[in-house]
Order: C-alpha cells, then sequence, then structure tokens
C-alpha cells in the first residue's frame, strides 16, 4: 500500500498495478473501511482498479499539524493497518443491450484493423466477454468494466471527442465502458445502448455498481430506435 | 468555477459556505429585483451597474425593489458571482446546489438560467438581516445603499490574462521527455477555445512523453493537469470527472486555482513549481484570511444588537 499526494486537497492510495480481481476486492475493503471510520478532514474517496483516491479539506485535518498531508496519511495509514477483503458482498449480474457499429459505433471499424480482424468479429468478442465493474466514475454513473479480450484490446484515440454521445460502448486500452452522458472521451466507439445508463429521477440513478456483472447482447438498429422511443 | 470569490461573496452576505449564487461568464444577466435585497459582486469585473450606475464589487449592496443589475464587457477575468442574502432556493443534490450542465440536473432545474426565469432566494439568516439593517442604514428605501466596508485585499484576487500558476509536479511528470518538463514550468501556454467548466485545453506548447503509456484509470482533482498522447496538458476544473487515465503531470496549486478559472480563451499562463507543503500553506493562510472577514462581519453584526 503506497500514499501519495495528489495535489493539495487529495491523497492517492496504490493498491496495486493490474486490472485483477485480488486487487479489486483490495480496492473495495480500503473503499468499506474508510467509509465506516473517515479520518478527521475526509471529504470523498473514488475508488478505481487498483487505487483509492481521498480528497480532504486541509484546514479540518488538525489544527495543531504543521503539515496536513502528512497528518492525513498517518491517519489513514492508522484506519487501514488490519485491512481484510474476506467479507464483500456477492455481486448482481446485469445485461446491457448494445447496437453495433455505423453510426452507433463510428471507431468499430478502426478497431478491428487494428486487430486484423473485422467489424462482426469486434461484436463477437465483445459479446462473449464476463465483465466485473471493477468502478465507477470518470462521471455520473460510468463504470469501468474488466475482462476485456486482448484481441479488441485498443490505446485510446490520440485527441479525446468533445461530445461522445450518451449510451455509447466504448473501448479504452484494456478496458470497456457505457457512456452515460454525453461528455468528451477518448474511447474508440463500438456501439450504443437504448439504456439509460444514469437517470437522476431513479431510487439509485446509476445502473451499474461497483463489484456488479455485466453481460452485453447485441440488438439491431431497429430494435435500438424501439427500445429508445 | 472560482470558488474562492463565491465564498467570498457569501461571506460578504452573511450566508454559509455553499449558498447557491450566480455565475455570469463573459456575458451577464440583466436582474431585476421584485423585493429589496442584500446582494455582493465578486469574482471577474464584468462592468456592473444597477440602474445605469456602475456598482463597486467586493462589498454588501442593498439593491432596492424595482432595480435592475446589468453588466458590460468584462474588464478583469470572466466569471462574475452575484451572490445574494438567504441564497437562491434549489435543491440540496449530492451534497450540494450547484448546476451540473452536462448532466442536467442540480441548480435551477439542471440548465443555465435564462432570460424569464424567475429566481427565489431562501429566507436570509440573521446575520443577513442585520448586515441588510447596517448597509441601509441612513439611507432612504428606494435607494442603492452600499456597505462602508469591502473584503479585504487579500481576498480578492489579481487576476490577470497571463498570470503565473503555481503547480506540484504530479505523478507522472517523471515520464515526461527532458525538454518537456523544462518547459512545463518555463513556455507560455494559451487556452484553448475548446475549453470549457470540465476542462481548459492548453495550446501553443507540446509536452511529449519519453516513451507513450497506458495508464488505469484513477481518481483525480480539481486543477489535475492530463497529458493525452497529442502532448496538449489539460486542467480539469469545477466540472471535471472524477477518474482519469492520462498521465497526471501536476496539478494547480488550490489556491490558484481562482487565477485559471477567470482565465478565458485565447489568455496565456505559465506554471512555477511548488511544493505540497507550500501550496498547502498558502491554502491555509488564504483560508484564515476568509475566516478572518466571517468573524469581522459577524462582529459588527453583535455589535450592533
Amino acid at each position: 500500500m503506497h500514499y501519495s499526494a495528489l495535489g493539495d486537497h487529495a491523497v492517492l492510495i496504490t493498491l496495486g498495478d493490474s486490472i485483477d480481481e485480488r486487487t479489486h476486492r483490495r480496492v473495495r475493503a480500503v473503499t468499506a473501511r474508510i467509509d465506516a471510520d473517515p479520518p478527521q478532514g475526509f471529504v470523498d474517496r473514488v475508488p478505481a482498479f487498483a487505487s483509492v483516491v481521498v480528497h480532504y479539506e486541509p484546514r479540518l485535518v488538525g489544527a495543531d499539524d504543521p503539515s496536513p498531508h502528512d497528518a492525513f496519511v498517518a491517519a489513514l495509514q492508522r484506519i487501514l493497518s488490519d485491512i481484510r477483503d474476506d467479507e464483500l458482498p456477492t455481486a448482481r449480474v446485469v445485461e446491457i443491450p448494445v447496437c453495433y457499429g455505423g453510426d452507433l459505433g463510428p471507431d468499430i471499424e478502426d478497431v478491428a484493423r487494428q486487430h486484423a480482424i473485422d467489424a462482426q468479429a469486434v461484436t463477437d468478442i465483445h459479446v462473449a466477454g464476463d465483465y466485473l465493474v471493477y468502478m465507477v466514475g470518470f462521471m455520473p454513473g460510468f463504470a469501468y468494466l474488466g475482462g476485456l479480450s486482448s484481441r479488441i484490446a485498443t490505446p485510446r484515440r490520440r485527441s479525446p471527442r468533445m461530445a461522445v454521445p450518451a449510451g455509447s460502448v466504448g473501448i479504452g486500452g484494456e478496458q470497456t465502458g457505457v457512456y452515460p452522458l454525453v461528455s468528451p472521451g477518448g474511447w474508440n466507439l463500438i456501439g450504443r445502448t437504448p439504456l439509460r445508463i444514469f437517470d437522476i429521477t431513479r431510487d439509485e440513478p446509476a445502473l451499474l455498481a461497483t463489484g456488479d456483472r455485466v453481460r452485453f447482447y447485441p440488438i439491431t438498429r431497429d430494435e435500438f430506435h424501439a427500445w429508445a422511443e | 468555477m472560482d470558488r474562492s470569490a463565491l465564498r467570498v461573496g457569501n461571506a460578504l452576505v452573511g450566508n454559509e459556505d455553499g449558498a447557491a449564487a450566480l455565475e455570469a461568464t463573459l456575458v451577464g444577466p440583466a436582474i431585476a429585483f421584485d423585493d429589496p435585497t442584500l446582494i455582493a459582486i465578486t469574482g471577474g469585473d464584468l462592468d456592473a451597474t444597477i440602474d445605469g450606475q456602475p456598482t463597486p464589487m467586493w462589498r454588501a449592496i442593498c439593491v432596492p425593489r424595482g432595480a435592475t443589475l446589468r453588466f458590460g464587457r468584462p474588464k478583469a477575468g470572466c466569471r462574475a458571482y452575484v451572490a445574494l442574502a438567504g441564497g437562491i432556493d434549489v435543491p440540496l443534490i449530492f451534497g450540494s446546489r450547484s448546476t451540473y450542465l452536462r448532466a442536467h440536473f442540480g441548480g435551477h432545474e439542471g440548465r443555465p438560467v435564462r432570460v424569464g426565469d424567475v429566481l427565489r432566494t431562501q429566507e436570509p439568516g440573521p446575520i443577513a438581516r442585520q448586515i441588510a439593517a447596517l448597509v441601509r442604514n441612513g439611507h432612504d428605501d428606494g435607494a442603492v445603499a452600499v456597505a462602508s466596508w469591502s473584503a479585504g485585499h487579500t481576498l480578492r484576487m489579481r487576476y490577470s490574462s497571463d498570470p503565473v500558476v503555481r503547480l506540484i509536479a504530479g505523478a507522472h511528470a517523471e515520464l515526461l521527455a527532458a525538454p518537456s518538463r523544462t518547459k512545463l514550468f518555463s513556455a507560455s501556454f494559451t487556452v484553448s477555445s475548446s475549453s470549457d467548466r470540465m476542462g481548459y485545453r492548453l495550446e501553443g506548447v507540446e509536452l511529449p512523453l519519453r516513451n507513450p503509456v497506458e495508464l488505469l484509470s484513477e481518481g483525480v482533482a480539481f486543477g489535475t493537469m492530463q497529458l493525452p498522447p497529442d502532448g496538449m496538458p489539460i486542467i480539469l476544473m469545477a466540472d471535471r470527472q472524477t477518474t482519469g487515465g492520462y498521465p497526471r503531470i501536476g496539478e494547480v496549486a488550490s489556491v490558484d486555482l481562482p487565477l485559471v478559472a477567470q482565465l478565458k480563451p485565447g489568455d496565456r499562463l505559465r506554471f512555477r513549481p511548488v511544493s505540497v507543503d507550500e501550496a498547502q500553506q498558502a491554502y491555509l493562510l488564504h483560508e484564515q484570511d476568509l475566516a478572518q472577514a466571517r468573524l469581522a462581519i459577524a462582529l459588527r453584526h453583535s455589535r450592533t444588537k
């Protein structure tokens, strides 16, 4: 477990350097412990694949300490000294319909070309995957999914798009996910889902939560448009 | 975006931090007041007038019923804040009254205020009512009354269209090629026109890495400087994402974020290296000034009881 400064209002706790279930369990365990016993000055925590960022308010960490950063790291170390990861709840399974390719997935040919396969093969490989929500972040409801086949893993685009449509399904490196809202984004877009991934009017606005299992299934353009209405 | 200006404005009208105020960017609204209201205008200077008369900034002002506040051209910075006693009555969502435009929620119906909207304030608290009484003292009810005191100079940022901003070297600064590292702290960057509340894209200087890298996404902060593969850095701002996957080459010192927030496309900025410790000391000093200003305002209030 390694602690480093993320500017003057946050600490990054690094728990590994790869996307794997063991690291994921440590992330969830650390997050659960911080939620149960937040240190003085705590503002928010952002769990990710192999790290947890903890945001804090420097003036509330402890009046006497000359360095809020040092004091906050020390408090985290105390709280996290005996972490266990064997008591996490079991996962839900969420199924997501996707219309692949065409104008709904404008980068699918690019992805296919980079792997010397065709667009249908990209779809087939993406649909065959069994994915785990490693983290929710980037924007409200955006779930980062692990489990993408290396056969379609593709580096992010050189320059991000200014506006990716809501529901777009993308590949960024060895990660895949669905954009919940219109936003800038650098991932390769291979399709789009008609489901509302984030909806503030729902009791639980985000469709996906950390620890969920996800499966994609293909739908036609007609099914996509019928669904969207 | 300019949290310091927002908080100073709220303090001047006796509000708690976090009360909803209006943020006007480049072009301000015309606001007709249906009731006498205690306000303060802070942040960038957008040439505010009330019924045609120039209006001082960084001061509590009693606006009479029927008066109209207007804005002109930006003279310094680009975002002005109008704090209203009681705060604008909008719902608290995820612990905030701010507007998240991208997701269409928060604030006033999740969108920018537009012509014809009617905004209401919450009931002003005892401090706000007393400030209003003090400011109005001796003026007749139909006139604009301006407080004799104002926010101290340490709370008014010196906005500039080419500031030097303190930057804490980030986790991936070491991945920069040697010339890039030198340029980061010496070159002058230009704010691109494709900048928004989520992030400021900087252009004019490319900062190549020694080798391309793919990183795992992880948490980012207000002020994180990301470096996409095109070598043009992006500073993450108020409506930033919670996580990002591009290399993080720095974090702007919190105390200097208002200077960045007030930049408009075409403005330039340079960076000066600072340690986490120095950045935190500068931030705490600024917080102390704000706390003292709040105390001074509360003391005026108690003395007149």
